[in-house]
């Protein structure tokens, strides 16, 4: 701080208006947009684009009828119209190259990252044929259609050439996947039909950069250079571009895979190497100008299954959220510009004739087109494409963003009339999306085209698709044929003996198996809630879902049966903490012994990270003030819980000096209190929460098990000064601790009896302990404790330091 | 060693098959040719030794129980009829058989898809799939990784789905409703080749 004699010329200064250099001082404020502009519009515009979500969103009623996109684009028209309004000319537009380069990878790796492998795959015959063929067929169709008509002169007096309308046709051909995306999601259409249509506006664009390319060349060329050279050149860069984009996808997918593979000291950035690899995948390939889209999803095709198994559960869930709030925020960010992009006289190009054709043309090459190649496919499809889906993809056929950014590549010098295809390309873009989008559900309800099964997790259907897979496997041998089934087949062995062998961690190779999986994930589902239950009814003796009573209930009467007499006679909440603590942990210990003897030790296995989930808060305080986990600080309510903890050991080391028990509920204390802290779980913030209310004197819940004289009233006491010196016993927590993770989870009563067995845990006891014992230590205590009393509450950073 | 005359198929079996199973012409000619080719014994019918000799077969978790199914109660050979008779059950579903009113239920039909699969489980035919039934099919598809107490809950687990009335086993019936979300048409058929 200035002392206060040099401030004050300082603010006359500032007093003469914004900047010194009039008065040749210094500033103390200046205000320098130039110097952030750049990145403070483009986090102006991303804020826009979530602000327009969030009120879309707000509504339900609205978004039921007229899809999100179309929403948004109606937005980006009013927000345009204001733009414009205010510049007289449209100072934002959805630039190409920000398009490719920022917006839309994300949103493909997405895709790629969620895509279902087995379906996709086992379409993708179909989907090749409806990608090559059809964009080829639509691109082909609609130029040759629009140069007929042009030459017949419907379109009036327009400077386009055949090369020119063939280069239209290529870049407005293509079936867009963030438009399906945005539509499709609202209506849940069965599974086949979705990739079907999914598949195809991701794969098509292998053509659609080949053709637009090809094309492009030709027109710079000029008619007259195209020779048959020429044109199996155009053929050859189809193959080129569309396999090498696939490979080089499948290459950074196999990357990434290799790298989770050593990354579990990591933890913290490993997610970020999955972005960073995918977007590489995609900036490499538009280096060496092979389909960039399809680079993209075939890396996260090929990773997502290695990096699942490899990373962290709580990276994979990272990674998951993350594209997720990548994805959405491209898409909304992109249709918002679309609908700005619109509100710009320099477009404005009207052409009844090419415009109105166009969309005719598009709509009606893409039916003709889809039944024709269904009817083909049907002949050899295992299940044929049904009539009403077929009408569905070819209503679907929805063309997006992707044109429009192609369209404002277009060089203007060779193609005049560059503002009318821009213009066109809107216009179908607002068609499809808008009014394909509004009217693509009620269309769905009224065919009753068969909707996507809502599949529940069972543990029947699991093993019984793995039963019908075998099955079939086998009747194929039999029967001799070589079909879909043998070829699957023989891909799962030759990627169980080496694709996963060298992609995989081999803990986790071992600890892979579908039927368990399912079976895990059921019961991670049965023991959060049944910890949330047990919470909310204050007590153990709850009516549930006997499925989970399957696995704990009958561990829990058989050997914590002689436990329970104990606990339940010394009835504090803290006793009953431990209960709730234990119960999972006695049956993980039945498993964890009859597992030793299979399992390695390692982090990410079945049942441990069962018990890691249920026991992490209490792992978690040790790491509570690194940079790299989360941290919430409620100071106050720590205040109060330390309070409340002291009074309530006071009166438990009196009650002991009766009973002769002392009180273990210290560690306890600190679950709570940590599972207060770990914040990735939402629960068990839930739980400390519980905790603290039950600190008043009750128990977790509603039970109330009185707390005896002591008056702790709620919240309201606070005596800071009575704060005693956690840390020492938190230190001290870590050994018992690890006893407590690594063998039998549940220690002994006699085990937690010796627990607090520290000086400076004990100083807490020391006042009101009539020690039964004759310890040594307790006597030191003591001495300790009264000037502990006089401590400071300890400061996070203290704690730190004790922690750390 | 018959002349191999007698071992041909005649017209008329070919015709019945056809009605009975639903496959075409040539489709059976084609499978006649297979049954033939693995009926090393050349007597016209197909013993367990026959089946066991795919090789494939041997590293298929569920492939002798599939052995099995062929081979009607307590018998150890099988015909050319019920070799077809087994295979039909993989027949996919065609649109115009849905929509007939058969006078039997052809053999493909979702139902009789759903018993071939609980056949495979039930090995008593006693039309319940018990605790240890189960267990005994789940110890076949999953890793030697997991313990047989897991594997014993997973069993309860699974049970405990599909049970309604509480007899701890699963019925036909029970079977069908866990699994009637399940597309099976799809995933239990294999295109014949013609």
């Amino acid at each position: 701080p200035l002392p206060p004699s040099e401030s004050t010329p300082n603010q006359s200064h500032a007093d003469h208006g914004h900047g010194s250099s009039a008065v040749g001082g210094i500033p103390v404020v200046t205000f320098k947009w130039h110097h952030v502009e750049t990145p403070y519009q483009v986090a102006l515009w991303i804020l826009v684009a979530g602000l327009a979500k969030l009120v879309i969103e707000a509504n339900h009623h609205v978004t039921n009828v007229i899809p999100e996109s179309a929403l948004l684009i109606c937005f980006g028209f009013i927000l345009g119209g204001i733009i414009w309004g205010a510049d007289k000319v449209q100072t934002f537009k959805l630039n190409p190259t920000v398009f490719f380069f920022y917006l839309l990878p994300q949103i493909i790796l997405d895709t790629g990252y969620s895509m279902p492998n087995k379906l996709f795959f086992g379409n993708m015959g179909a989907i090749l044929v409806y990608a090559v063929i059809g964009t080829c067929w639509n691109a082909a169709s609609l130029g040759l259609s629009l140069w007929g008509c042009h030459q017949g002169g419907a379109m009036g007096d327009l400077d386009i050439g055949l090369l020119q309308y063939l280069l239209f046709g290529s870049l407005i051909a293509a079936v867009d996947p963030v438009a399906v995306i945005a539509v499709f999601e609202q209506v849940h259409v069965n599974e086949v039909l979705f990739i079907l249509v999914f598949g195809e506006s991701l794969l098509n664009d292998g053509v659609t950069v080949v053709l637009f390319n090809v094309f492009d060349a030709f027109v710079s060329l000029g008619g007259a250079r195209i020779n048959a050279v020429e044109i199996i050149k155009g053929i050859i860069s189809f193959f080129v571009v569309a396999f090498g984009g696939s490979l080089l996808g499948l290459v950074f997918g196999l990357l990434i895979s290799l790298l989770t593979k050593v990354t579990q000291k990591v933890k913290i950035i490993e997610p970020a190497f999955v972005f960073v690899l995918g977007y590489l995948s995609y900036l490499t390939a538009e280096m060496l100008s092979l389909s960039s889209i399809l680079s993209i999803t075939f890396c996260g095709v090929s990773c997502q299954k290695y990096i699942n198994a490899n990373m962290a559960e709580s990276s994979v869930s990272t990674v998951r959220y993350v594209m997720k709030v990548f994805a959405n925020g491209s898409e909304t960010i992109i249709f918002v510009f679309l609908g700005i992009s619109a509100i710009d006289t320099e477009i404005w190009v009207w052409n009844t004739g090419f415009i109105l054709l166009t969309l005719f043309f598009i709509f009606v090459y893409r039916i003709i087109g889809v039944f024709f190649l269904t009817w083909i496919l049907n002949r050899y499809r295992l299940v044929p494409v049904e009539f009403i889906d077929q009408v569905i993809m070819s209503y679907g056929g929805l063309r997006g963003a992707v044109a429009y950014g192609l369209a404002t590549l277009l060089n203007e010098s060779k193609i005049k009339e560059k503002n009318l295809m821009i213009c066109t390309t809107l216009l179908v873009v607002y068609f499809t999306v808008i009014l394909q989008g509004i009217t693509m559900k009620p269309l769905v309800n009224w065919l009753k085209v068969k909707k996507a099964a809502v599949s529940e997790l069972t543990l029947i259907e699991k093993l019984q698709s793995k039963v019908f897979d075998h099955m079939l496997v086998a009747i194929e041998d039999i029967s001799g044929q070589i079909g879909h089934n043998y070829m699957r087949d023989k891909w799962n062995q030759f990627e169980e003996r080496w694709m996963t062998r060298i992609l995989m961690k081999k803990s986790v190779r071992k600890s892979r198996d579908c039927v368990f999986k399912v079976f895990h994930q059921l019961n991670l589902k049965d023991a959060m809630s049944y910890v949330a239950e047990g919470e909310r009814r204050g007590s153990l003796e709850f009516v549930r879902n006997e499925s989970a009573f399957i696995d704990f209930k009958k561990k829990f009467v058989d050997d914590c049966s002689g436990a329970m007499p104990d606990i339940t006679a010394c009835m504090s909440d803290d006793y009953s903490a431990i209960r709730i603590d234990q119960v999972p942990s006695v049956s993980l210990e039945m498993h964890e012994q009859n597992m030793k003897g299979v399992r390695e030790t390692e982090d990410i296995n079945t049942h441990h990270l069962l018990q890691q989930h249920l026991y992490k808060g209490r792992k978690q305080h040790r790491h509570r003030y690194s940079r790299s986990h989360f941290n919430v600080n409620k100071d106050e309510n720590e205040v109060q819980e330390i309070f409340q903890r002291t009074m309530r050991n006071r009166l438990e080391s009196f009650k002991s000096a009766k009973m002769g028990v002392s009180p273990p509920k210290k560690i306890s204390k600190h679950t709570k209190k940590d599972q207060q802290q770990k914040v990735p779980n939402g629960k068990s913030t839930e739980n400390g929460k519980r905790y603290f209310s039950g600190d008043e004197g009750c128990m977790i819940g509603n039970v109330c098990i009185p707390l005896t004289p002591f008056p702790l009233g709620p919240a309201g006491i606070e005596n800071p000064a009575y704060i005693p010196d956690l840390d020492p016993m938190a230190a001290e927590i870590p050994p018992w601790l690890a006893e407590y993770d690594a063998g039998p989870v549940a220690p002994s009563q006699r085990a937690q009896l010796r627990l607090p067995w520290t000086p400076s845990d004990l100083g807490r006891l020391a006042p009101l302990r009539i020690s039964t014992r004759s310890n040594d230590s307790f006597a030191q205590a003591d001495a300790p404790a009264a000037q502990q009393k006089d401590d400071e509450p300890p400061t996070p950073s203290k704690r730190d330091g004790r922690n750390m | 060693m018959g002349s191999k005359a007698s071992t041909l198929l005649r017209e008329e079996e070919i015709e019945e098959i056809k009605k009975e199973t639903g496959f075409s012409h040539s489709q059976i000619t084609r499978l006649y040719s297979r049954f033939t080719s693995l009926d090393k014994g050349e007597n016209g019918t197909l013993s367990r030794e026959d089946f066991q000799r795919i090789p494939e077969l041997a590293i298929n978790p569920l492939g002798d129980r599939i052995i099995n199914a062929f081979f009607p109660e307590g018998e150890d050979q099988v015909n050319f009829r019920g070799f077809m008779r087994i295979l039909a059950h993989f027949r996919p579903i065609e649109d115009n058989e849905k929509k007939s009113v058969a006078v039997s239920e052809p053999l493909n039909s979702r139902t009789n898809k759903l018993l071939f699969a609980f056949r495979l489980y039930d090995l008593d035919r006693d039309d319940k799939i018990s605790r240890e039934e189960l267990l005994q099919v789940l110890r076949m598809m999953v890793g030697v990784n997991i313990s047989d107490d897991q594997l014993g809950s997973i069993a309860d687990r699974t049970i405990q789905e599909a049970d309604t009335n509480g007899d701890n086993s699963i019925s036909f019936n029970e079977f069908i409703k866990v699994l009637e979300k399940v597309d099976v048409e799809q995933k239990m058929s294999i295109r014949f080749l013609h």
